[in-house]
């Protein structure tokens, strides 16, 4: 397993010593495991994150791929082990979960856009009511970002009039306008028609290039294999592997990875 | 099938109208009333079910109607016998009585310059062009009420006090169905958040509080605020008649708006909130933003008609003697000098009470056509 991290094996195996994290470090995940009711989800996650990595996150559905993620901004509750996000430990301490979402975005398969709102106000709401940004300011990083996912004639436009491949651009300039250290990506392709996942895939390269952690959970492999540093395989709750995208594709170890790779790369 | 049907090269073929039979008067009317052998038979019958009902209505109201005339002697023949059709002198005699009860008549002007604001208000809201409808509105939410407040009651700034027994009459009937419905919604809003809550205290007080303003019909809520309540008051102590029905009004009303609040809580799809939690939103500002704004919109049928049968309601207070709307119009029928003339006094009150609530539901319809952003 590679390792880009700038901690050491050694720390990950003693979970519950205080970790002094590095700058560098934007997700730091130990020992983390999660039951819903009695069904254990989660089991024994251990995973760090650089600044500037690009994770993909694949699996069958039911492997917990969504609920990993999700647990990095507390839309999950994990119930054993750590997660370290920006320097700030996830518990139910409010404040601090406030505080992680504002650096981290996520976008969703079914994109969650506010419908009662036009598309530029979907993009201001947060930076005006939660950054304290000025409208005007806000509007102006609105409509760069909305050029940067190329649909700036869409901004007064409701969510309802835009093409599903629209409002997922919309969704991403939407996380952007926050300026999070870190984006989450669940599923984002999956529920769009074949012509329309091209242009968000492009929105993502873009967004990968330009230097953004990103951690994105999809059944998109070219996407793996243009841009992830690393490609993590979950099955059954668990970490089955992790390579870097060659290695993983070309060179799978664990019997359960080659079965997933054999049925998504068939056809 | 007598149109030609010429052949055009792929990618020339005009826009042309539609056939004559399907356009027009005569289109919709072959659609909509005569489509099927069933539908034409009943869009005769009915038309035969109108013309049953409708002529000897207006005949009765209008033109066999008595429409001048200020004593009871003129809705009689010579003969002692009763004029055709209703007679309308007795609501032309009982007018004031019935509008305002029996609020003093050189304060009236009181009364109607609220009237007056309201109405202004409403029209300026409802007008499509106008400005400041922001400002309108919260002078109607918040100043307003303490000017009507202290104007109806008096007693203060040089006005006559009027205690409440003498307020009566549609006047009555609007301040309470008014008070009942500015109140019964934001209660109603905190109850169902309450009723969703994951703490278990807050949860379990407000379905406590729901499930009891409920369970009980609304006459047991007056009777119980005007004879009972008394009781439990340390001596001396004496709570206003007509704020009481209007608490126990208000209340009731809550609970049954927190549930139509609630179920358009439900509607919201999960992704919505996580939306919003995910953008760093907390918890108030994603139900004023995001929530609430979808959900109530979702309910405006559902609160419209709480409204509508809270406006109707109000002619209960009947029975712990306060003379609302209808009451008055009960109590002239049962003067000595106007007995027999109940079906007017009835026949004007549910005409009046099917003007009022004909609005609202107009106005929801209106206000669900403006928030459609065709989602």
């Amino acid at each position: 397993m590679s390792d880009e991290a700038g901690v050491s094996e050694d720390d990950l195996k003693h979970p519950t010593k205080e970790m002094t994290v590095s700058e560098d470090v934007m997700i730091e995940m130990n020992g983390v495991h999660k039951w819903y009711g009695s069904f254990h989800v989660l089991k024994d996650i251990n995973l760090t994150v650089n600044k500037g990595e690009r994770i993909v996150v694949c699996g069958p559905s039911g492997s917990g791929k969504s609920t990993l993620i999700r647990c990095i901004n507390r839309l999950e509750e994990h119930q054993q082990g750590q997660i370290i996000v920006v320097e700030q430990e996830l518990t139910n301490d409010l404040k601090k979960i406030e505080e992680v979402r504002r650096e981290v975005g996520m976008v969703f398969q079914h994109f969650n856009l506010f419908p009662h709102l036009t598309v530029l106000q979907n993009l201001v709401l947060a930076p005006i009511w939660v950054r304290n940004i000025g409208k005007d300011e806000a509007e102006e990083t609105a409509m760069k970002f909305l050029e940067r996912v190329r649909i700036p004639e869409q901004a007064n436009k409701f969510p309802g009039q835009l093409s599903g491949g629209q409002q997922q651009r919309v969704a991403i300039a939407r996380s952007l306008c926050m300026n999070p250290k870190v984006m989450l990506f669940d599923e984002p392709t999956s529920a769009l028609d074949p012509e329309m996942i091209k242009e968000v895939l492009d929105t993502m390269v873009q967004l990968a290039e330009e230097g953004m952690t990103m951690i994105c959970v999809t059944h998109e492999m070219g996407f793996a294999k243009t841009v992830a540093n690393r490609v993590i395989f979950m099955d059954g709750g668990e970490i089955i592997e992790e390579n870097e995208p060659h290695e993983f594709f070309d060179n799978p170890q664990h019997d359960r990875t080659k079965l997933f790779l054999s049925q998504i790369l068939a056809h | 099938m007598a149109e030609q049907t010429q052949s055009y090269a792929p990618g020339t073929h005009p826009d042309m109208p539609p056939p004559s039979s399907e356009v027009g008067v005569y289109g919709w009317a072959r659609h909509n009333l005569f489509s099927s052998p069933v539908n034409a038979f009943l869009t005769f019958f009915a038309a035969y079910l109108v013309y049953l009902a409708i002529p000897p209505i207006l005949d009765w109201v209008f033109f066999d109607g008595i429409w001048s005339g200020d004593t009871r002697a003129a809705c009689f023949n010579e003969d002692d016998t009763r004029k055709g059709g209703g007679c309308w002198p007795f609501i032309f005699v009982w007018f004031k009585q019935i509008m305002y009860g029996r609020y003093p008549d050189e304060e009236l002007w009181r009364i109607n310059i609220t009237y007056w604001i309201f109405g202004g208000g409403i029209l300026w809201l409802l007008l499509p062009q106008t400005p400041f409808k922001k400002w309108v509105a919260l002078f109607l939410l918040i100043p307003f009420p303490v000017i009507c407040f202290y104007l109806f009651v008096g007693g203060s700034f040089g006005l006559v006090a009027v205690d409440t027994p003498l307020w009566g009459g549609l006047f009555l009937t609007l301040v309470i169905a008014v008070t009942g419905i500015v109140a019964s919604l934001p209660i109603g809003i905190i109850l169902a958040l309450g009723r969703r809550s994951n703490m278990p205290v807050v949860r379990a007080v407000c379905v406590a509080f729901i499930e009891l303003w409920r369970g009980v019909p609304l006459i047991t809520v007056l009777f119980m605020a005007s004879v009972m309540f008394p009781l439990f008051m340390p001596e001396g102590v004496n709570f206003d008649k007509l704020l009481r029905a209007l608490i126990g009004v208000g209340l009731f009303s809550a609970a049954y708006m927190a549930e139509v609040v609630r179920g358009g809580l439900q509607a919201i799809p999960k992704g919505q909130f996580e939306g919003a939690e995910a953008l760093g939103l907390n918890f108030p500002k994603m139900m004023f933003f995001i929530v609430m704004p979808q959900a109530l919109k979702l309910v405006i049928p559902g609160i419209v008609n709480t409204f509508i049968g809270l406006f109707k309601d109000t002619t209960l207070v009947l029975i712990i003697g306060l003379f609302d709307f209808l009451g008055m119009a009960q109590l002239s029928t049962t003067n000595p000098d106007w007995l027999g003339f109940a079906v007017e006094g009835f026949v004007f009150c549910a005409a009046v009470f099917w003007v009022f609530c004909f609005s609202m539901s107009q106005y929801s319809q209106h206000l669900e056509r403006k928030l459609h952003t065709g989602h």
